[in-house]
Order: structure tokens, then C-alpha cells, then sequence
């Protein structure tokens, strides 16, 4: 395959493949879950399971205060790459114009270089977190093959996108195809793996915060 | 209760949910449940991981319910769930944890990691992979009545005494009395000062109450081992009688599973919704005291903290009514550090005091408790679940320290005003 070809595939049919899976396996994991259903509470309420369920939504954003202390590497570290991640992905002029192109709307981008230092603080951020994973006894021991894997597509696109912006390494069209190939590769991981968090985290906390405050308890 | 590995995959699979399927979609192996949980914090074993826990059900719910564990199952792929596996994972569910429901509190992506280690027991004890203390006290639930082997006659022996000692009548199945109070094979046993208190409280504040000699015991086995019939069965006996009774409001007494079972569980155990309001005794004391019906004197004076049972506060609710009852009659009351809804478990709950087999590992994670009471360094300890108190003073001795523990409803009634 040469240059040209793989270039015109990644924007294309390799593209559209990908956002296809993405799509149908998000639909297929959310039904896979909400099919499962769940029976009614018969019990007498003490509070409000709504309340409950939309207060932990954003409570548990903010961790507790013991919590913070025994694992603040892990909160701050993951505050900063989840933030680092989405302003790249949603505030850099070229993935806007791309979104526009696919929504038709689009909304104001931030300058470059801002976002060209938060992608390379969350790259290390991100290879700082892997590091912790595998010191932390206690997520060397629940790390799995997948845990691994979700990390690589995560940091894939993001130093492709990096190598990109500054033009280095491969030629500009090879550059711009690795990079598509990465978040290809992201989209087509997403749903059959652990990243379904970023759709599930919603609904887990509303359950949490749902049974706590329908007895009366914020969680 | 015959078990087979069939019965065991069946019932896991009678667990799984939407909200079981949202909970293991969700979890990032952050590993920030280890540090929420004693058991983790005073042994440093990362298999004690609370999320760790309820890998049988995770695998279940993969292989069973999702497209990709299907698939891989057809492949030959799927981690096994057979006879070895559960066996090896037993005493990480029932001896390593008690069900206080703190890794719950702090996960980040809000999975309610303790509702799922209490389905995964269903599974394990469908198996025939729960311990034999549990499987010995729900037998004896289910055939005598009690976990402890207690019969009416005993109770009403227990009751002969407090009549004599009080001089007050004890209402036993009273028609159409407002309470039906409920206790625990403990307080039975070895508190029967409870029984005291609640007769002389509600002797005081003119409260119309009864025990019913058909359903006396609070405890359920079955919510602790893990099988929902069993449960659901002991849950039924006290339906019944509260109904024939025609009581208000079923009393849950000083145990903190006895609540979660009759009170959040219980309906749902049986399927249906209650005629009658169940209370647990803080709240209604609590309801007594906002209506000026509980007057005391002679405040204590020595430095006193509440250990809030994790069932009654954290996974209960009532939370704010101990500490105003003990206002009532305290005037140096300090909290513990992560008092209330994040309290630290004694180590005991969710029938581990049950199962011998984890005695020695109830009490080193006690360690966690004994931190947080030098911080504050008290001069008794008031609570109000007999198990906790039991495991207290059996905790407080191994550790060398010399602090009294104090039942709440019994301490109020020795500061009643005459």
C-alpha cells in the first residue's frame, strides 16, 4: 500500500468503519444494560431516590477527604489528563473544523499553543499515571491486558496528533494518516472495553446516589 | 439448602441487573476502593481490593450478558467459573468483607461495590461456598428461629426477669398495639438490659408496644450468608405477625443488619409492600424526644463518642438521631475522625462475627478502629448494634485498651428522670 492509498483509506472507508463500530457498539453495550432492567423498590422511602441519583452525579466529582489524601496522585493526575484530553479533542481549530464538517456548527477554538502544551502535559501525565499503575501494588494487581490496551489508544492519538502538529518523523500525509489511524483505532476499542466509562460513569453514580438517598444517606 | 455449581451459576445470574451491568461497564481498575476498606488498609493483600470481590460475578455477567463475553465464551475464551475458582474466592467475599458498604462511598465512577459483593454471595452460597459458621446460624434461623438457637421460652424467661427487677409489665402480643419491637438473639442473651430500657423508656413516655411471640427475632441469617429464600422466609414470619397483631410500625432494634433486612430489604425480599412502618428503635426515640416525651436528668460528664453501626448510619440513614438522644444526656460528646456516614466498620458486620474461620483477621483489622478512637481517646464508647458492642469489647481487650462500651437505648434509660 503506499502513501497515497493509505492516506485516501484512513480518511474514508477506514474512517467510516470506525465511527460504524463505535456507534453500533456503544448502542449495543447501552442496551445490553438497560435490557437487563430492574425491579422497583418496595420499600418505604425515606428521602429522594432523584435527588439522590442527581446529587452523586456531581458529588462524586470531588472525592472525599480521606480518599484524597490516600490516593491524591490518582485524582490529581486524572483530573489533568481527562482535561488535557477533552480540550484537545474538542478545542483545537482543525478537529473543529472537521467537526463542522460532519455536524455543521461550530464553536470557538482555543489558541494553538495552549492546546499544544496541555497534549503534551497530558502525554506525561499519561505515562506518569502507567508508571503509578504498575508501582501501586494494589493496581499492579488488578491490571489486566486490557487496562494496558485502553491505555495505549488513549495516548496513541495524542502523540500522533503531537508528532503531526509539529511535522516530525514521518512526511505531512503519513503524518496525518497515523494520526486518523490512531483514533480510528480508539473508536473501534471504545466499546468493548473499560472507555464505556465515559457513557456508564452517569448512570453507576445515579444508581449509587439513587439507593443512598432514598434512604436518606448522600453518597 | 442443597447446593450444586449449577444453582450457584443460576443464582448469579438471578442478580444481574441494569445496575450490575452499569457498575461493571464502569470500573477503571483505579483501585481507589483498597483504601476505603479495612480490610485492605490493615493487611496491605491487594486480593482484598473490595472491587476484587465480586469478580465471580463479574465473570457471570461478562460471559452471559454481553455481546463480546459471548463471543469469547463460543471460542473458548471465557475465565471458568467452576468449583475451584469459587473456593478460592470464599473467603474474600465473606471473611474479608463486612458488607459496611465504604467502598461504595468513594469509588469515583460511583459503582455501589458492597450491594455487589452482597449479590455475589447468592451465588456462592447456591454453590456451596459459604462458610460453615454462616451456613450452621442459618439453619438454626430457619428450623428454631434464631441464628443463636434461642426459643420463646428463653425469651420469656429473659422476660420474667426484667419483670421482676422493673416491676413493669411486658406486653406480649398485644392486639392493635401502636409498636411491635423486635430483638436480636444477643440482646436476648446477653443484654437482656435492653429489654429494660425499652420497658421503662416506654413505660415513661406512655408508649403502647408488644413483643410477638411468633416473631421476636430481628436477626436474618439469610441476608448475611447470601440466600434470598431464607431471607425472605424469616422476613415473612415477622410480616405475619405484625399483621395479625395489626401493630403500627415494626421496631428494629440496637442490630445493624436486623434494620437493612426488615426495613430495606425486607419488602423486596418478600415482594411486596408492607401495611405497617418499620423504625429502627434510635428513630423511634428520636420521634419521642422531638415530642417532649423523653425527659432526662444528671448529664454524664465523661468524654463520650457514637460508633455509628455501618447498616444503621452509612447504609441505613439514621444518622442525626443517635446524636441527638445522646445530647440528651451527654455534655462532652466528641466525634471520632470519619464519624457518621464515612465511619470505619468494626471489623465484624455482614456475618463475619458469624464465621469463625475469620476471627483472627476481624481482629487485626480492628486496628483500624482502635486509630481512630487514639485520636480522640474516650472514656466509653456508646453504640447501637450488639454485634458491633460485642466485637468492641472483644477488639478493645485484644488491643489492651480499657474503654466501656454503652448500649445508646440503655444509657438513655439510666438517665430517665423519675
Amino acid at each position: 500500500m503506499s502513501e497515497i492509498e493509505f492516506v485516501s483509506w484512513v480518511r474514508g472507508p477506514g474512517f467510516q468503519l470506525a465511527v460504524i463500530i463505535f456507534v453500533a457498539g456503544v448502542i449495543i453495550r447501552l442496551l445490553e444494560i438497560f435490557l437487563l432492567g430492574r425491579k422497583a423498590n418496595l420499600a418505604e422511602a425515606r428521602g429522594s431516590a432523584m435527588q439522590g441519583g442527581l446529587r452523586t452525579i456531581f458529588t462524586r466529582s470531588i472525592p472525599d477527604k480521606g480518599t484524597l489524601k490516600k490516593s491524591s496522585f490518582k485524582i490529581v493526575s486524572g483530573y489533568i489528563f481527562h482535561f488535557g484530553l477533552l480540550v484537545t479533542i474538542f478545542f483545537y481549530t482543525p478537529h473543529i473544523l472537521f467537526f463542522k464538517d460532519i455536524f455543521g456548527f461550530s464553536w470557538p477554538a482555543l489558541p494553538s499553543a495552549m492546546v499544544d502544551a496541555l497534549a503534551m502535559i497530558s502525554i506525561i501525565t499519561l505515562f506518569a499515571i502507567l508508571f503509578d499503575r504498575l508501582r501501586n501494588p494494589v493496581t499492579r494487581f488488578l491490571t489486566t491486558p486490557q487496562d494496558l490496551l485502553v491505555w495505549f489508544v488513549t495516548i496513541f492519538p495524542l502523540i500522533t496528533g503531537y508528532m503531526a502538529f509539529h511535522r516530525t518523523g514521518l512526511s505531512a500525509p503519513s503524518l496525518l494518516g497515523l494520526h486518523l489511524l490512531s483514533i480510528e483505532l480508539l473508536l473501534v476499542v471504545f466499546p468493548f472495553t473499560k472507555l464505556m466509562h465515559a457513557f456508564t460513569l452517569i448512570m453507576a453514580r445515579w444508581y449509587n446516589g439513587a439507593v443512598s438517598g432514598y434512604k436518606g444517606v448522600a453518597s | 439448602m442443597s447446593a450444586s455449581l449449577e444453582k450457584g451459576i443460576n443464582a448469579f445470574k438471578k442478580e444481574i441487573d441494569s445496575t450490575v451491568g452499569t457498575f461493571f461497564s464502569s470500573c477503571v481498575n483505579c483501585g481507589m476502593c483498597a483504601d476505603a476498606c479495612l480490610f485492605y488498609t490493615e493487611t496491605d493483600d491487594p486480593e482484598r481490593t473490595p472491587i476484587n470481590k465480586t469478580e465471580p460475578l463479574r465473570r457471570i455477567w461478562k460471559q452471559e450478558y454481553t455481546l463480546f463475553g459471548r463471543l469469547g465464551k463460543l471460542i473458548g475464551l471465557a475465565k471458568p467459573v467452576d468449583h475451584a475458582f469459587l473456593k478460592s474466592w470464599e473467603e474474600l467475599i465473606y471473611d474479608s468483607c463486612t458488607l459496611c458498604g465504604r467502598c461504595s462511598m468513594v469509588c469515583p465512577v460511583g459503582i455501589d461495590i458492597a450491594a455487589m459483593i452482597r449479590k455475589t454471595r447468592e451465588g456462592m452460597a447456591a454453590a456451596g461456598h459459604a462458610p460453615e459458621g454462616l451456613i450452621g446460624a442459618s439453619k438454626r434461623a430457619v428450623t428454631i428461629g434464631s441464628p443463636m438457637g434461642i426459643k420463646l421460652p428463653t425469651l420469656m424467661a429473659q422476660i420474667a426477669h426484667v419483670e421482676k427487677d422493673t416491676g413493669l409489665k411486658i406486653p406480649i402480643d398485644q392486639q392493635g398495639a401502636e409498636y411491635m419491637l423486635l430483638l436480636s438473639s444477643m440482646e436476648i442473651i446477653n443484654f437482656p438490659e435492653f429489654i429494660e430500657a425499652i420497658a421503662k423508656i416506654f413505660n415513661k413516655a406512655d408508649v403502647s408496644w408488644t413483643i410477638a411471640s411468633e416473631a421476636f427475632e430481628a436477626t436474618n441469617s439469610g441476608i448475611q450468608i447470601g440466600v434470598s429464600d431464607i431471607a425472605a422466609e424469616l422476613v415473612q414470619r415477622i410480616v405475619d405477625a405484625a399483621e395479625k397483631l395489626n401493630v403500627k410500625t415494626v421496631i428494629s432494634p440496637e442490630c445493624g443488619h436486623a434494620y437493612m433486612a426488615i426495613r430495606w430489604d425486607g419488602p423486596n425480599l418478600v415482594g411486596k409492600a408492607f401495611r405497617f412502618k418499620v423504625r429502627h428503635i434510635l428513630e423511634v426515640l428520636d420521634e419521642l424526644r422531638q415530642q417532649g416525651r423523653l425527659k432526662t436528668t444528671e448529664m454524664e460528664t465523661q468524654k463520650v463518642t457514637y460508633h455509628d453501626p455501618c447498616q444503621i448510619s452509612r447504609r441505613g440513614g439514621v444518622i442525626d438521631q443517635p446524636r441527638n438522644l445522646i445530647n440528651l444526656f451527654a455534655e462532652n460528646f466528641v466525634e471520632m475522625p470519619d464519624a457518621g456516614k464515612m465511619n470505619w466498620c468494626c471489623g465484624a458486620g455482614g456475618g463475619v462475627s458469624a464465621n469463625e474461620r475469620a476471627d483472627e483477621l476481624r481482629l487485626k483489622v480492628f486496628n483500624r478502629k482502635k486509630a481512630q478512637l487514639d485520636e480522640i481517646k474516650p472514656d466509653a464508647i456508646i453504640s447501637a448494634c450488639s454485634n458491633c458492642r460485642i466485637n468492641l469489647e472483644e477488639g478493645l481487650e485484644e488491643y489492651n485498651m480499657d474503654i466501656p462500651l454503652l448500649s445508646l437505648t440503655e444509657t438513655l434509660a439510666e438517665h430517665l428522670d423519675d
